[in-house]
């Protein structure tokens, strides 16, 4: 691999010992995947997590002296100030946050605290070279935006956003972006929902670029989001292209360049119900919990649960997980006065597998997301995952079919 | 079994030997119990095997841009890290989780070693050179 004067004095330690090692790390995977040289970035989001492995990483190089020149946003861990004073918190929790925001604010990070930089806070252009992490958010700007990333780690994006550079391979060069797996739909579109099971037959598809047919010309941003949010939970996609609708797909000859495609699938309602079946636990009983947002929902799935239970009760603890900016929307179109009078909480700056749900241990929730459904397993919450309405109505009754 | 070292290619530099352990699917380190290695993920090939010591023959991660990091790091601080692996389709998540962690990790191996290579090998991996030999094969 080539690197410039400037990138070589990077890495010799010219700009210091935490830039050195960022380009070290780069150097290593532009050398894995077989890239000549490095190109500049003008965007970078990092998937914090307030994970051991996260701290441990951002400390080391931070330690090192390493700095952002290119100032990323950042995934969410949990928010103190929602969350300090809670029981289900402890000293250690609040440690470790503590730690997280003040190694990526010393870093140089935009400290946005969501999931969803792509539906607001952090828009990159069609054709822009930007290094994002978190995995619902390559997928959508890399297929909805045109913009080119690969499928970036938290720390090699973190990486990129000290350096200023990402070695160029995979999404970043045009031949790499064109599809090879054709995805025929033939399972009825009905809603946000179904868009989570597609994205979770990853399994079907197998790994490549998918190249969706048959779906419906109106697809709304949150379909978007979470089909990108569940194909990295059953797989591992940087992209897809929907025929007729995302820039670089307007007809099947460009999405596939010309090329056949390797594979053809094809996905049934049935597949659907197999896949539901499969990831969820099972219905007909009672519940004892509710959580939305994982990605963090939108003001308009903030809108329809506050829809919903306008003016009622909820029989168990309903959690709306978003960013601190659609927190603040919510408050000034009245939504969180609605969904606070129905007992409901809506928390910014925070993800579902975070050490702040401890009370949720060994508990049975509703969910609209599988990847909701799928990482907190670890801390032992299970779900049956239904479609939004059905889990707020689910939310009203206590229990769900 | 007539070829003995196989050739591939670097990801993740180091040099490292245990018993081989295959996985047709995909694999997500954060659902696999880092105080066992045990594969905890429901439905998963490995569910209930470990891969603690072991070379793991795989053809690529999948999950969220965090979880591969994490998932590596707590099997490392438990000692229950894999000893090398042997992937197929290399991603930049599990790529970078397994330089930063520094385990040794090669794709590219020729295909006549996964005609042969069964459970239970023990298995020799040089990442630096890409190569992987079959010191002894497992008579199972």
């Amino acid at each position: 691999m080539e690197l410039d004067k400037r990138q070589q004095e990077m890495l010799a330690g010219q700009y210091g010992n935490g830039t050195a090692m960022a380009m070290k790390i780069q150097l290593a995977i532009g050398e894995a995947f077989g890239a000549s040289r490095m190109v500049p970035i003008t965007r970078a989001h990092v998937a914090l997590s307030n994970q051991e492995a996260d701290l441990w990483f951002v400390e080391k190089i931070l330690k090192a002296g390493a700095k952002c020149v290119i100032s990323p946003t950042t995934n969410p861990g949990f928010s103190l100030q929602y969350f300090t004073g809670c029981p289900d918190v402890l000293p250690e929790d609040i440690e470790l946050m503590n730690r997280t925001h003040n190694a990526y604010k010393e870093i140089g990070a935009v400290l946005t605290y969501t999931c969803t930089p792509y539906m607001g806070s952090n828009i990159p252009h069609f054709g822009e070279i930007v290094a994002f992490s978190e995995s619902s958010a390559t997928p959508f700007i890399n297929s909805v935006w045109g913009a080119r990333s690969n499928r970036e780690s938290a720390q090699s994006a973190l990486c990129a956003a000290i350096t200023g550079y990402v070695p160029e391979y995979g999404l970043l060069l045009a031949e790499n972006r064109l599809g090879d797996i054709l995805v025929e739909v033939k399972a009825t579109m009905k809603s946000d929902f179904e868009y989570q099971l597609l994205g979770y037959m990853g399994k079907k598809i197998g790994s490549g670029i998918p190249v969706f047919v048959g779906l419906p010309q109106t697809i709304s941003p949150e379909a978007l989001m979470n089909l990108g949010a569940q194909l990295n939970t059953s797989g591992a996609y940087g992209m897809y292209h929907i025929v007729g609708f995302t820039p670089e797909a307007r007809t099947v000859e460009q999405a596939f360049g010309g090329k056949k495609p390797k594979r053809s699938v094809v996905i049934t309602d049935d597949d659907l119900q197999k896949i539901l079946a499969e990831i969820s636990a099972a219905g007909d009983r009672k519940v004892d919990f509710a959580m939305f947002g994982c990605p963090h929902i939108s003001i308009s799935q903030v809108q329809m649960i506050a829809e919903i239970v306008n003016g009622k009760k909820l029989a168990i603890e309903t959690w709306l997980l978003t960013s601190s900016y659609t927190k603040q929307l919510a408050e000034r179109m009245g939504l969180q006065k609605i969904i606070n009078d129905a007992g409901g909480e809506i928390v910014e700056d925070s993800c579902p597998d975070q050490p702040c749900w401890r009370h949720l241990q060994g508990k049975v929730g509703v969910t609209d997301s599988p990847k909701c459904a799928y990482y907190p397993k670890r801390r032992g919450m299970d779900f049956i995952i239904r479609d939004l309405a059905t889990c707020v109505e689910a939310a009203l009754k206590g229990d769900v079919q | 079994m007539s070829q003995q070292i196989f050739k591939g290619h670097k990801v993740s530099e180091g040099l490292a030997e245990g018993a081989v352990l295959i996985s047709q699917d995909a694999i997500m380190f954060y659902l696999i119990d880092p105080q066992t290695g045990i594969v905890i993920e429901k439905g998963h090939f490995l569910e209930g095997k470990s891969v603690a010591g072991k070379v793991l023959v795989f053809p690529g991660g999948k999950g969220s841009s965090v979880v591969q990091a994490d998932g590596l790091y707590q099997l490392a601080v438990k000692k229950n890290a894999p000893a090398a692996m042997i992937i197929q389709y290399p991603d930049t998540v599990l790529v970078t989780s397994a330089i930063i962690m520094e385990l040794p990790m090669v794709d590219r191996v020729d295909e006549a070693f996964y005609q042969t290579v069964k459970d239970g090998d023990f298995v020799r991996v040089n990442a630096d050179t890409g190569e992987v030999e079959v010191v002894l094969a497992s008579n199972e």
